[in-house]
């Protein structure tokens, strides 16, 4: 779950990392009144979980009025890479001498988390991490244990961070770490970290990810999910129904148990001349209105031409698989759309026994399945 | 011969009151595993699925000597779990369990460098010997005895590709399922060394996904030390780049790794087919044991 850039900032600012001024906004006038209360210039940005904001126009810098007005019209219900904006962030704008990069995360090859440092900030730090990996000082920590200061310390000189900063960096990074530990962070990064000429050190940017599985045990930044919900409609369905769902281009839906399966079944319909619509992972263990729930998933695409259904199934059963299917079909007077079934594993038997085949067609390997599918959905093409 | 569990594996089973572990500890013992205990906080004196159930794993151990333990229980109270089993003295923990937040897994990982308790998973399907135990959730029927040993991230992809093997007569010495999860114990390099070291196993699967080093890592040993035949699946080929993958997470060692085609191409330099299909990978391994 990835928390809005306003969000993440209010969370940094209250952990005492220090912030711009700024307000969130929803139409012009609302971007004026910031505007005149933080004083000018402002940065005017989009708030959607995109990146490269920036170079698509979802972030504007605004000397005076008639300028943020200008700003606040085109940015506000502007289609910014597929993701509607109805929020911005008003943020005074900094006068910066240097931009910085910090960042925590986990990394899963040492299975422990790692503090980067840079002073490569404000530009993206991916590619600096291809073309000169050596200019990002990383710092493992010990999970038990947590950041000590000596390593924050270690990271930013490392880093070769001026040392009339170095103190405060130090500072955020070690908050930043407390931060992603105590939040259940995956990633928590500052780009870039700005330094004024003052030598102070400023966020003008925050990226906050929490851990999906830890959300239980962090109950407002649950709340802020749902604040911070948005984007593709689909894809905003299978948050609330807690599925893994990847829409895609093509028009063969695709519903499995188990990632590995599920990629597996996108790779074999794409192997046999389809194209998938989407990944679709209903998880370990599924019961009967779980799978329904996924068929009105898929269903609810409408590129969509043909299912194909794949249940290998260990903890899922295959009679609860049937059910399900038969409970989200039977409700129909016309299937919409052709799906096919592959059943096999734990209770596959009892759930051939139980499914309506009426409904649905069957197929016994996975092969053949994904074959069907995909000839369903030329059918319809042609 | 087999690894890691026979048909003297003494297994307790932690959260067997629940619904799964109930379920699957009967599934277990069906299939002729050794289950002597449960171990539930709080449901010491019960009996569940026809074995004892005790307070803690360390009572297990000691009224019924327990050496493995099987853990099906809820993702917050999990990684205590393994901690569990680590600080018993187990000599194998496997973790079902699926949506263990992954700091607590960090916390885990670090306890595990400390112990000699070998963990499996989590998020994994478990492991089997076929004909012998097996520990988890597998589909035993699925399985049969032979001289293929199989290691692999995904549950559901291990049972599709020894659906493939076993279809065509090929049997399996021991099947892996490892688990997809950012941190985890046994990986795939731990698993190729059993299996070359394993005198019934013949050749080896590998079934890897996109995402992480851990393929390329077992390629580059593969390369080096093993001389057990391995055909290898990597699944997400046509999975879209940048979805779920976390913005910091790809810097860490730079890009360029963790793609399909990254691990495909680190599979094949190490002489390991790479099969586009579960059938496909069946019948390198047909070919190694001709």
């Amino acid at each position: 779950m990835k928390l809005h850039e306003y969000q993440a900032k209010q969370v940094f600012a209250d952990a005492g990392i220090p912030t711009p001024a700024s307000q969130l906004a929803s139409d012009v006038d609302g971007v004026v009144a910031a505007a005149e209360e933080i004083g000018y210039p402002v940065a005017v940005k989009a708030q959607v979980q995109v990146g490269g904001r920036g170079k698509a126009g979802g972030i504007k810098l605004v000397e005076d009025e008639e300028e943020a007005r200008d700003a606040a019209d085109s940015i506000l219900g502007m289609d910014l890479k597929g993701y509607h904006v109805d929020r911005v962030l008003v943020e005074e704008a900094v006068d910066f001498t240097n931009e910085l990069y910090v960042g925590i995360t986990m990394d899963r090859g040492e299975g422990k988390p790692v503090a980067m440092v840079s002073t490569r900030g404000g530009v993206n730090i991916e590619e600096v991490a291809e073309e000169d990996p050596d200019a990002i000082a990383r710092e493992h920590i010990d999970p038990s244990f947590g950041m000590h200061p000596y390593q924050a310390r270690k990271a930013v000189y490392d880093a070769g961070v001026d040392r009339s900063v170095a103190r405060d960096v130090s500072n955020v990074l070690m908050t930043l770490y407390d931060l992603w530990e105590s939040r259940d962070g995956a990633d928590a990064e500052i780009n870039p970290l700005m330094v004024t000429s003052d030598d102070e050190v400023i966020a003008a940017d925050a990226v906050m990810n929490i851990d999906e599985d830890a959300l239980f045990r962090q109950p407002e930044l649950a709340e802020m999910e749902e604040e911070a919900a948005g984007g593709d409609e689909l894809e905003q369905k299978a948050d609330e129904y807690g599925f893994d769902y990847v829409r895609l281009s093509g028009n063969v839906g695709i519903i499995g148990n188990g990632a590995g399966l599920v990629m597996t079944t996108l790779d074999l319909v794409d192997h046999y001349g389809g194209e998938p619509a989407n990944f679709l992972d209903v998880g370990g263990g599924a019961k009967a209105a779980r799978i329904a729930n996924a068929l009105d998933m898929v269903f609810s695409d409408d590129n969509v031409e043909s299912v194909v259904f794949n249940i290998f199934g260990g903890i899922t059963r295959g009679d609860e698989v049937a059910k399900g299917i038969n409970e989200a079909l039977e409700q129909f007077d016309e299937i919409p759309k052709p799906v096919v079934v592959r059943l096999a594993g734990t209770n596959w038997e009892e759930g051939m026994e139980i499914l309506n085949e009426d409904l649905v067609t069957v197929e016994q390997t996975l092969e053949d399945a994904v074959q069907r599918a995909v000839e369903y959905a030329e059918e319809v093409e042609a | 011969m087999s690894v890691l569990v026979d048909d003297d594996t003494r297994v307790v089973v932690q959260g067997i009151t629940g619904g799964e572990g109930k379920f699957h500890a009967e599934q277990m013992m069906e299939y002729g595993t050794n289950v002597v205990a449960g171990a539930v906080p709080g449901k010491g004196g019960q009996e569940a699925a026809g074995v004892p159930v005790y307070d803690t794993v360390h009572e297990a151990v000691e009224e019924e000597n327990a050496d493995t333990s099987v853990i099906f229980v809820p993702p917050a109270f999990a990684g205590d779990a393994i901690f569990e089993s680590l600080d018993s003295g187990l000599d194998l923990a496997v973790a079902i369990t699926e949506g263990i937040p992954t700091q607590d897994m960090a916390r885990v990982n670090k306890r595990l460098s400390e112990t000699d308790t070998r963990l499996i998973g989590p998020n994994c399907p478990g492991l089997i010997t076929p004909g012998e135990a097996k520990l988890g959730i597998l589909p035993g029927n699925i399985f049969a005895e032979g001289n293929v040993g199989l290691v692999s991230r995904s549950g559901t992809l291990t049972y599709q590709v020894v659906d493939s093997l076993t279809n065509r007569g090929i049997g399996q010495t021991t099947a892996i399922g490892i688990g997809g999860d950012p941190i985890i114990g046994t990986d795939f390099v731990d698993a190729l060394e059993l299996f070359e070291n394993d005198d019934e196993t013949d050749a080896i699967v590998m079934c890897g996904e996109i995402g992480g080093e851990d393929e390329e890592e077992a390629a580059a040993y593969i390369d080096e030390h093993v001389d057990t035949p391995v055909a290898g699946f990597i699944a997400g080929r046509t999975a879209p780049p940048g979805k779920r993958m976390g913005h910091a997470g790809a810097i860490v060692s730079g890009s360029g790794t963790g793609t399909a085609e990254s691990k495909i191409n680190a599979l094949n330099d190490a002489g390991v087919p790479v099969g586009d299909t579960p059938e496909e990978v069946a019948d390198h391994i047909e070919e190694f044991l001709d």
